[in-house]
């Protein structure tokens, strides 16, 4: 309880924009703004054919909630600040790098050198560093499942360098 | 109302399923909800009966799974299960964890069957009175269980209704089903469709506890061994009878509620087994009545949650919602005519989980050491798994490369609205009734002819308004000021 009391203070002290509540509400209304910018695009039907209301008509309501929920948000996060989160720990951003390579490599190369690598980094980074184990979770279970999902579940992966040799079988 | 169970196939599936549920149950951070969305791509395979028994069955073994982990390592496997930690470990300290897992395992089951009967009487009831209901009174309701969303859990109201109204704006997403129109699509063809269920649950549930779990490494747990599960003596059974039946129906109501689930049930069966004991200062310490009011509470919330999901379409909790969602893609559409087209289908359900209860009952009460184990597996090998099955999962069902990309960035969105205090649950309550909000919302303003004040003078939707206009204000009054930041 004290701990969370200190860290409401610290984050009192704080300019306000470098602030959880004042990031977390911009990037919301931020995009929320974009997205009501471009319902405006949407086509508009003949009042012939149109029933009830416009297709934009629905999403752009919904978005006007978003944003006025957030100004409440954050007018209330005024008077009581939000906690400051712990900082995130590197082992966060190797994993969401790993997310951004997977889906460069499942594009460009191959799905499952993507999943096998991705599941061999993240395993690493997660502090596995006995050779059979890493094997295992990035060489022998991806294959597992791979098999599974082709054989059971009939499924065609997309091609890839890996694949290709794989269907060439 | 079993008979459609007698089938050696169906019964395997029961079986997996209950076995599944009780390894995700035992596992924190995954559960039946999680466990649900990833199993949903293997239920394709499935007939619809067999794919609805083995998410059936997942959803009461892994709620009671959560106990497990929550006497013996302090962890709960399942949100539902937080308020069993405050009793069970305490207990499981002084050398009785075996005594602890008996209570939750009987009290869990009793909640569980008892919850069945509330949903084989209670769900057909509240079927046929949706016979009554037109499009107007369909989008009140689908208000109505939106505006519940504010009261799920302990975090801020608005947030959650922020949450809900980001899941309907997901379900606009793709051609307007009325007049063809695209929307959001930014001249991308794969997502005139909309955006799939699939990728957006998996992804909210699986992958972004996978980016949590990223920032929980160095997390070390005591366990307490355990030696056998015990049943319950005469005495417990003395002590906590009126407990376990009182829990099993604040549980089952609870569960009814549009949105509530197993956590909200758990923590006020919890509350209301102490206000009633006899004993209430040995609560938090250990207390078996403690046990058995959260436990029973959790499971009884199964069957309570089923009753608005099958009757009306309507989820009672996160994982009703990916069992709603498994209904959907095997084109099962919950409601009235459910009951009248296709009662055989619903007595598997209602059958299935009266099963799952039973053999749970079984598996826990032998297997409960072994299961204990599972949580053993280390995170670094665990989570890279659930990512190839999530990820394989998601590319099957429609064989795009653009759906697992959707499911990893909404497993960073759902990373960061955790992080933030945002329930991840409204969003897919919110996916899941978009349409039905959108749809009966304008199909009512075509039959009104745009007077939006018809609404007002429909007695059964007007109720339902007034309901929804209660479940917003309730929370806001009854809770303490810093829950809304």
């Amino acid at each position: 309880m004290n701990n969370v009391r200190k860290q409401k203070r610290a984050n009192k002290n704080l300019p306000f924009f470098v602030k959880d509540e004042f990031k977390v509400s911009f990037i919301i209304i931020f995009i929320s703004s974009i997205l009501l910018i471009s319902t405006f695009s949407f086509d508009i039907v003949p009042p012939i054919l149109n029933r009830g209301i416009q297709p934009a008509t629905f999403p752009k309501a919904l978005l006007v909630l978003i944003i006025s929920l957030n100004l409440i948000i954050y007018y209330l996060s005024i008077k009581k600040p939000w906690k400051v989160q712990k900082k995130l720990p590197k082992t966060f951003f190797l994993t969401l790098l790993s997310f951004l390579i997977f889906v460069i490599i499942s594009k460009i190369l191959d799905f499952f050198l993507a999943i096998s690598l991705l599941s061999f980094f993240v395993s690493y980074y997660w502090g596995e560093r006995r050779i059979f184990y890493l094997a295992l979770v990035s060489i022998i279970f991806p294959i597992i499942v791979f098999i599974f999902f082709e054989t059971i579940l009939g499924l065609r992966f997309p091609p890839g360098i890996i694949t290709n040799i794989y269907y060439q079988f | 109302m079993m008979a459609p169970l007698f089938s050696s196939k169906l019964l395997l599936v029961l079986f997996f399923g209950t076995l599944f549920g009780l390894i995700l149950g035992v596992l924190p951070g995954l559960g039946p909800t999680t466990g649900g969305a990833l199993i949903l791509p293997f239920t394709m395979t499935l007939d619809p009966l067999s794919a609805v028994v083995l998410l059936t069955s997942i959803y009461c073994a892994g709620t009671y799974g959560g106990a497990i982990t929550a006497i013996l390592i302090n962890t709960p496997g399942t949100p539902a299960a937080a308020a069993t930690c405050l009793d069970g470990y305490p207990l499981a300290q002084k050398g009785e964890a075996g005594r602890a897992l008996g209570m939750a395992t009987v009290s869990s089951v009793v909640g569980g069957i008892f919850s069945v009967i509330v949903l084989v009487f209670f769900a057909p009831f509240l079927a046929k009175l949706a016979y009554e209901f037109g499009q107007p009174e369909y989008f009140a309701l689908a208000i109505f269980g939106l505006t519940m969303l504010a009261s799920i859990g302990d975090g801020s109201p608005i947030k959650n209704l922020i949450a809900g109204a980001f899941g309907i704006l997901i379900s606009t997403v793709g051609k307007d089903f009325m007049t063809s129109i695209d929307r959001f699509t930014y001249g991308i063809n794969e997502l005139s469709v909309g955006i799939g269920f699939i990728p957006v649950v998996v992804g909210l549930f699986a992958i972004s506890e996978m980016l949590t779990q990223s920032t929980l490494l160095n997390q070390v747990f005591k366990r307490v061994a355990l030696k056998a599960v015990k049943l319950p003596t005469l005495e417990d059974y003395k002590l906590t009878w009126k407990t376990i039946l009182r829990s099993s129906g604040i549980g089952s109501f609870i569960g009814v509620l549009p949105a509530e689930g197993g956590t909200v049930a758990s923590l006020i069966g919890y509350s209301e087994a102490k206000r009633w004991s006899k004993k209430p200062e040995e609560f938090g310490k250990g207390s078996i009545e403690g046990i058995a009011g959260a436990e029973a509470a959790n499971n009884s919330a199964t069957g309570g949650a089923m009753v608005p999901t099958l009757a009306l379409g309507i989820p009672g909790s996160a994982t009703t919602a990916v069992i709603l969602t498994g209904l959907i893609i095997h084109g099962v559409r919950p409601g009235p005519d459910l009951f009248r087209e296709q009662p055989e289908f619903l007595y598997g359900i209602f059958g299935s989980m009266l099963i799952a209860n039973i053999m749970f009952f079984v598996l826990g009460f032998f297997g409960a050491k072994i299961f204990a184990r599972i949580t053993l597996v280390p995170n670094k090998l665990l989570w890279p798994m659930i990512f190839a099955v999530s990820v394989c999962g998601t590319y099957s069902l429609s064989q795009s490369l653009l759906d697992v990309w959707i499911m990893l960035l909404f497993g960073v969105i759902g990373f960061f609205m955790r992080r933030f205090g945002f329930s991840v649950v409204p969003v897919i309550i919110g996916l899941i009734l978009g349409e039905l909000v959108e749809g009966t919302l304008r199909q009512s303003l075509v039959i009104f002819d745009g007077n939006w004040l018809m609404f007002l003078q429909r007695p059964i939707a007007l109720t339902f308004f007034i309901l929804s206009f209660i479940a917003l204000i309730f929370p806001l009054i009854t809770r303490k000021k810093n829950n809304y930041e």
